[in-house]
């Protein structure tokens, strides 16, 4: 079967002048030589520092960016090949916090894509109560609130809804889940698990945190600087003999969350989890 | 004669005054709103052309107004003696801070909201109408409001060359070293340039986005 996406040897890089404004440019890689296939229905998680370039990988993807070497190809077309407005129609996009438009109401959030796609208001409005109800909140007392008032929580899970809005068959998540208080996070985390195997979609998720890869992914692919050092199922991960695999590994040994969960105490949970800083 | 038996007996007057500077006011900014705010949001996506017109407003805004109005006298077609002179300096006054405030309102956002734009297939003209102008239009219009007031006292001036107004009573009463005759061009701008800060100010609170 043809992967749904295909990354094909791509490196992305940025200028950078060292020196101020006098001396000789010099490029920085953020990616390089990436070569990657995604197969429809995967949960792939992209596990990596700050820096390491997962994001940049992820807006390859729907052409946000586009590689300087190398092609992208989403659904046997080369992103720069792509109209990039068609591309991104087909593809959702999930952001910390959401990225949700502050003077738009929940359903105007959700009913964004749909409304470009010009969508019957019939349909819209059927499509927004179906998607409040999936990401768990009551369509009646959510629809018309303004994201303003809304918890943290509540953003993402709009943001989840306004992503499948128009049933993409793709979606990109970067560190959706990152803003969120511990507690929040794993309830959103199972959730999500939950959603997206019910869906089927195929899911690029970017994380800096190895207990959510794990909890999500089909396969986890670690970057390091730009290079994809690791590609593992989720099991079969911490067995890879890798530096930058032990270095991920070692956060799990400090931050027993797993167990401290079981025995309910949360007062520790809270202050020892990880991830809850932001990159 | 006292103050007060002046401002009675030329009510009239003082209102026909009033209301020819409030027309003078309106038809500027209107022109200059109609100007600056396409123009702001025409030069969020052009780099070159921003700081160019920025630059040519904020000259016209550092002219000393009876200077501006002195230069646009002798200019064929838009100068001369009158009212068209008037509502060309007050125009040209207004521009800047409406054309800063557009500029400032549209780019000053978010980025996470604008890469979420981009990233849902917005084209940039859906960007620019659907969010980020409904996001900048207190910002605007807090640049409206600086640069009514700023017209309502320089329309003031604009009687130095026979545009009308409540200035006539100004520089008509400090010829007749008269404070009744002063006050009556006086207080009536000075209360015209309140109350519009005021409505303003209460249109811009309503139109701002959390």
């Amino acid at each position: 079967m043809k992967p749904t996406i295909q990354f094909r040897d791509v490196t992305y890089s940025v200028n950078r002048n060292l020196s101020g404004t006098s001396g000789h440019p010099s490029t920085f890689d953020i990616v390089s030589a990436v070569s990657l296939e995604i197969h429809a229905g995967e949960t792939l998680v992209l596990l990596g520092r700050s820096g390491s370039g997962k994001t940049t990988l992820l807006k390859l993807i729907n052409r946000l960016l586009t590689p300087q070497k190398g092609a992208v190809i989403v659904q046997d077309r080369a992103t720069s090949e792509w109209d990039p407005i068609a591309l991104r129609r087909g593809i959702g996009y999930v952001i910390q916090e959401g990225g949700l438009f502050p003077h738009f109401t929940v359903a105007q959030n959700i009913s964004l894509v749909p409304t470009l796609e010009n969508w019957d208001s019939t349909r819209t409005r059927k499509r927004v109560q179906e998607l409040l109800e999936l990401v768990g909140l009551e369509p009646a007392q959510f629809a018309d609130r303004r994201p303003n008032q809304l918890s943290g929580g509540q953003r993402q899970r709009v943001g989840v809804a306004r992503a499948l809005a128009a049933d993409p068959p793709i979606l990109l998540m970067d560190e959706p889940f990152g803003a969120l208080d511990p507690v929040t996070r794993a309830e959103m985390q199972r959730e999500f698990a939950d959603i997206s195997r019910r869906l089927g979609k195929t899911i690029v998720f970017v994380t800096h945190d190895l207990r959510e890869a794990r909890r999500l992914a089909t396969r986890i692919v670690l970057l390091e600087s730009g290079r994809i050092v690791a590609s593992a199922k989720p099991d079969e991960f911490l067995q890879i003999d890798h530096p930058e695999v032990r270095a991920f590994a070692a956060t799990l040994d400090t931050t027993p969350v797993d167990q401290l969960q079981q025995t309910q105490t949360q007062s520790q949970q809270q202050s020892s989890a990880p991830g809850a800083t932001r990159s | 004669m006292s103050r007060w038996q002046f401002f009675v007996t030329h009510r009239s007057d003082i209102l026909q005054a009033t209301l020819t500077h409030l027309t003078l006011v309106s038809i500027s900014m209107l022109i200059a709103i109609a100007i600056a705010v396409p123009l702001g949001m025409f030069i969020v996506q052009r780099p070159a052309l921003r700081s160019i017109a920025l630059g040519i407003a904020s000259i016209f805004q550092t002219i000393p107004s009876l200077a501006l109005f002195g230069f646009l006298i002798p200019i064929p077609f838009i100068g001369g003696i009158g009212t068209r002179t008037a509502i060309v300096a007050l125009v040209l006054y207004a521009l800047l801070p409406i054309l800063r405030n557009t500029y400032v309102g549209l780019t000053n956002i978010d980025p996470s909201i604008l890469q979420a734009a981009e990233a849902m297939g917005m084209t940039d003209s859906q960007i620019l109408l659907r969010v980020r102008l409904p996001l900048a239009l207190s910002v605007i219009l807090a640049g409206i409001r600086t640069a009514t007031i700023i017209t309502i006292g320089v329309a003031t001036i604009a009687a130095a060359i026979g545009a009308g107004g409540l200035g006539t009573f100004i520089f008509r009463g400090v010829a007749m070293v008269s404070d009744a005759v002063i006050l009556a061009g006086a207080i009536p701008a000075a209360l015209l340039a309140l109350i519009a800060d005021g409505l303003l100010a209460l249109l811009e609170r309503r139109l701002k986005v959390t």
